[in-house]
């Protein structure tokens, strides 16, 4: 199984782009919350990703991607339509199960607005009254705001500086929500540890259950090397075979926030030398565009 | 006629295998042993005494025809020492390499009793290594018998159930999560002790027998057992995921960034190629100080590869004794040689925290030997008081691995009250048609026998096709004779009959 071709890309601002890529198998099989463990070429590493939709029709999946290490910087440049990824691996993890909760908040911040949609539309097709929150650094930053309203109820963005929406954190989207509905049976979070920290600190008083998608570092996805290793409770999980979906309330985010910066420096290294690389591709170039001209 | 081979009368020492001295190769990954050469493996081929009893071939968990194969080395005759070997066992070269044969075949050797015994090893592998470079398989001839069988995963136990699946005519495919396949074999064991190049050729022996293999397939969460079985159409399904799911000491700074687990440390390096970043985009935490808990096999890589990653000193801390220690003991000596200090009898108590999420060392306490437990061996009990702490950076777990729960989770498939697939002694689990075998029936286990289990559930797999079991000792047909110029043994490509 290889060749997964891109068919689709759309570039939501110039850190964000979504991948839509061919794979009628794992389209039919994935289900809101699962993510996909990528390689982009035979040197790559391999990152997971949330699956933002599936299309069983059309056969594919739909990854919504921030470039802020080298991988994912690097995938901007090369990952055009028509060409393919070297590995994709999935749909893995626990599907989000969908509750019976008669009246949802779904809270997507950042990064994670993509994968909250297929568990806001789950939620909707499930007969839920869905309550959209999605906060962004700024307006031009907003993407899918016709995919959620379509799924939501009620639909608040949230923006830092209030360029779109409410001024504020998406956390204040939650308290305008709580003050409106008493009556919310669950809420669920994907994002940054930070945020998802925040939701549920935001709930926790209210007593409102609370779901949030995690995003340790793996490697293989399968439980083989506790790379991804959570703290919950008392307990000690692998988010990507017991995950990615945590109780909230039971997640430690310090402890997850600090195994995420494992890696700074290598990635840092990473970056440095991939982007070195570019320089000097870039100067063959033009060297040889150059002489192409000088003849 | 040559005289009678008696214990007197054959070489006393075994022969030596040339290895790369030990201060030189701690610091690179090529293999540490060369291998024999023909005169070295004839000379120890002259040390079996082809006793009568042959307690050797059942010392191997796939009954290979040791002492056979051994003579015809002694002929000078390796086509037909590699005819004999692959009669039973589809990987010498792998085998040869990383199975515990001091347990198995070496350690019932009737030499063995009054002197070192033959070092089956060496030969198998030497012969293995043999095929390799002239290109031998030995393909036999396939009708194909219309059954579709599927395996799920590429490590040893679901690679040897192929193999079996695929000669008896069966349309195999084999479905592995990763990119590459090979299991624990490339995942797992580092190159210095498997090269890659010697699993792809042993995988290209199988692909040559017709099996298929589909990476990138996550069974279970892609689809599952039952539809594989169903609308997928197979008629059989072996299960071999192996164990996964490393374990944690469950002590105060587990979860320390600098702490990880075994399969981590050699899965970054070994299929990752983490050794050679930034030019593979993998990282790996190289410490200066390392401390391996746990003294199996794994540990004894994780150590060796942390030795050549370049960190200045390697500890192994175990809790029992030296004596006691599971792996391998080639792999022991080896690690000694390379220069990994050995703390015996020492149990971790506490990871200590550098203040900025790292590890800044570790306490551990000393153990002695008491009671034996119900494995048999003694089990430590801590000294009182003996605490001490010692200064470290990287910290890797290799203590063993729980039951992976992804089969668990997706299928119907009846577990053991530990999460491993239940199974009879058939190894036929409570799905019709789906057998399992390996780590995740078993546990943590070794190669060879996560083979054995594989050959053993294809055995169960043709009984319950009613395929007749076409597993009989490969005989090479007389081929003395040439064809369009070329020997007719050397046609070494696959006899499909479309059908």
């Amino acid at each position: 199984m290889s060749n997964f071709e891109i068919v689709a890309r759309e570039d939501f601002s110039d850190v964000t782009y979504l991948l839509e890529v061919r794979h009628p198998l794992m389209a039919k099989a994935a289900r809101p919350g699962q993510f996909v463990i990528v390689m982009s070429h035979e040197h790559g590493e391999r990152i997971p990703l949330t699956i933002a939709d599936f299309d069983q029709v059309k056969g594919t999946i739909t990854l919504v991607i921030q470039a802020v290490g080298k991988t994912t910087r690097e995938m901007q440049q090369v990952c055009k339509l028509g060409t393919t990824l070297y590995a994709i691996v999935g749909p893995m993890g626990v599907p989000s199960p969908i509750s019976h909760a008669k009246k949802v908040v779904c809270v997507g911040g950042g990064l994670g607005v993509a994968p909250m949609f297929p568990q806001a539309r789950a939620f909707k097709e499930s007969g839920a009254y869905v309550i959209g929150v999605v906060g962004f650094r700024n307006k031009d930053l907003v993407f899918w705001e016709d995919k959620f309203r379509a799924c939501c109820d009620e639909f608040i963005i949230c923006t830092d500086d209030g360029s779109a929406g409410i001024k504020g954190l998406v956390t204040e989207g939650i308290r305008q929500a709580i003050e409106k509905h008493p009556d919310i049976d669950e809420v669920v979070a994907i994002g940054p540890p930070v945020m998802m920290k925040g939701c549920a600190e935001a709930t926790r008083a209210h007593k409102i259950k609370t779901m949030v998608s995690l995003n340790p570092l793996m490697v293989d996805g399968t439980g083989m090397c506790g790379g991804c290793r959570v703290k919950i409770g008392d307990e000690v999980k692998f988010a990507c075979v017991d995950g990615p979906d945590f109780d909230g309330h039971l997640v430690d985010f310090d402890d997850l926030m600090t195994r995420l910066r494992r890696y700074t420096k290598e990635e840092r290294m990473a970056l440095d030398h991939w982007e070195q690389s570019c320089r000097l591709q870039k100067e063959i170039d033009a060297a040889a565009q150059a002489a192409l001209l000088a003849r | 006629m040559a005289k009678k081979k008696t214990i007197r009368t054959i070489p006393q020492e075994r022969t030596p295998m040339l290895e790369q001295d030990p201060r030189a190769r701690a610091k690179n990954f090529e293999e540490v042993s060369y291998g024999y050469r023909l005169q070295d493996a004839m000379r120890e081929a002259e040390r079996c005494l082809l006793c009568p009893d042959q307690p050797c071939i059942a010392g191997c968990p796939v009954g290979i025809d040791i002492p056979s194969f051994i003579e015809k080395i002694g002929k000078k005759d390796l086509r037909g020492a590699y005819d004999v070997i692959t009669a039973t066992s589809l990987l010498p070269a792998i085998c040869g390499r990383v199975c515990p044969q001091e347990n198995q075949c070496e350690g019932v050797c009737t030499v063995g009793e009054s002197l070192e015994a033959v070092a089956i090893g060496r030969l198998e592998r030497f012969v293995g290594d043999a095929a390799i470079a002239e290109g031998w398989a030995n393909i036999p001839y396939i009708e194909p018998n219309g059954f579709k069988v599927g395996i799920v995963g590429s490590g040893p136990a679901g690679i040897a159930c192929a193999a079996d699946m695929a000669k008896a005519g069966c349309d195999v495919t084999v479905f592995e999560a990763f990119h590459q396949p090979g299991g624990v074999l490339r995942y797992g064991i580092p190159d210095f002790r498997l090269p890659n190049e010697v699993i792809d050729a042993e995988i290209g022996k199988l692909v040559g027998l017709g099996v298929r293999f589909e990476c990138n397939t996550l069974v279970g969460r892609l689809f599952t057992i039952e539809q594989m079985i169903g609308e997928m159409g197979f008629s059989a399904v072996f299960v071999g995921t192996g164990a996964g799911y490393p374990t944690m000491l469950g002590i105060p700074g587990d979860s320390l960034n600098g702490v990880l687990s075994a399969n981590e440390l050699l899965t970054r390096c070994n299929l990752m190629r983490a050794k050679e970043f930034p030019n593979y985009d993998t990282p790996l935490p190289i410490g200066k100080r390392v401390a391996v808990i746990g003294s199996g096999n794994t540990a004894m890589d994780a150590m060796r590869v942390s030795l050549r990653l370049g960190s200045e000193k390697v500890y192994c801390i175990y809790r029992r004794s030296k004596a006691e220690a599971p792996a391998r003991a080639e792999e022991v000596h080896h690690a000694e040689e390379e220069g990994v200090e050995f703390h015996w009898l020492t149990n971790p108590v506490a990871v200590l925290d550098d203040g900025k999420g790292g590890v800044r060392g570790m306490t551990c306490i000393k153990m002695e030997l008491g009671e034996p437990d119900d494995s048999g061996r003694r089990r430590p009990v801590p000294v009182e008081g003996s605490e001490f702490d010692f200064e470290c950076d990287v910290i890797v777990y290799a203590i063993g691995t729980n039951a992976n729960p992804i089969m668990g989770q997706t299928s119907k498939l009846k577990l053991n009250k530990w999460g491993y697939i239940a199974t009879d002694e058939h190894l036929a689990t409570s799905v019709a048609g789906v057998f399992a075998g390996g780590d995740i029936v078993t546990g943590a286990a070794t190669v060879i026998e996560a083979m054995g289990a594989g050959r053993r559930a294809a055995a169960s797999m043709k009984a319950y096709l009613g395929i007749r079991d076409s597993n009989l000792p490969y005989v090479v047909p007389d081929e003395s004779g040439i064809l369009f110029g070329i020997p007719l043994r050397e046609r070494n490509f696959a006899r499909v009959r479309v059908a």
